[in-house]
């Protein structure tokens, strides 16, 4: 059987993460904090 | 001033001691060329939104947690975090096989399917007799990475060094195998169902 690809080019779809992602990534950053103690690191989401 | 001129490098510098702003910047500089490459190998807005996500997560605690070596290749790494989780997302899925299936019913729920009646398992039977007649007359490369992956249970990453391509590629060759294997099924009007 011959090897069967497409040959339908695809459409330029617009392809980004929505806002309400990218928005939640940012915030996300800005909650994580990052607590150094003996050599040990904790992670703590804030408010 | 001018962020074209910021580099990745002093960004995720910035970034790790305390501006958020170097984030935003960095998310926004790639976000369409990882979200892009996700989406090509997914195919669903959704499951692209979700490994998007994940990918930036675990950046950021990466280089929150000051575990991140900078050799000026930011986005390769992204992208690779991205990659592996793809291929994550393909492993759990497979206990729930929906490869481009779109709602439709899957022929390996039956093919995986242990508690069958008499009836159902002289079905189960024809039925996989079936799929492997049309896995036979796959092109080589096709039935090979579909054997590996769906009767040895291999993860893509063990296809790609046996068969010594990239991960890509095979997953590719996978995508292909299906799409070739619908094609046969509609052809030659075979009913795989019970």
């Amino acid at each position: 059987m011959a090897k069967i690809y497409s040959t339908k080019t695809p459409k330029n779809i617009n392809l980004k993460p929505k806002d309400e992602t990218v928005s939640f990534l940012l915030n996300y950053s800005k909650a994580l904090s990052v607590i150094n103690y003996n050599k040990l690191k904790f992670e703590a989401l804030l408010n | 001033m001018n962020k074209e001129l910021i580099q990745d490098a002093e960004l995720v510098s910035n970034y790790i001691q305390g501006n958020e702003n170097a984030l935003s910047i960095l998310i926004e500089r790639h976000k369409q060329r990882i979200y892009s490459f996700i989406y090509s190998k997914v195919y669903d807005r959704d499951i692209t939104e979700d490994i998007f996500q994940d990918t930036f997560i675990k950046v950021i605690r990466t280089l929150k947690l000051g575990k991140y070596n900078e050799e000026g290749k930011f986005l390769p790494w992204v992208m690779r975090i991205a990659h592996n989780l793809v291929i994550d997302h393909f492993r759990k899925n497979r206990r729930m096989p929906k490869f481009d299936n779109a709602g439709e019913f899957s022929i390996f729920s039956v093919l995986s399917d242990s508690s069958l009646n008499a009836e159902k398992s002289i079905i189960k039977e024809q039925v996989e007799k079936d799929v492997r007649r049309i896995i036979e007359e796959l092109p080589d490369d096709q039935k090979q990475v579909l054997m590996m992956r769906m009767y040895q249970d291999m993860s893509f990453k063990e296809i790609s060094e046996r068969t010594g391509v990239s991960i890509n590629t095979a997953l590719g060759r996978m995508r292909y195998a299906l799409i070739n294997m619908r094609k046969v099924i509609e052809q030659k009007n075979i009913v795989l169902t019970n």
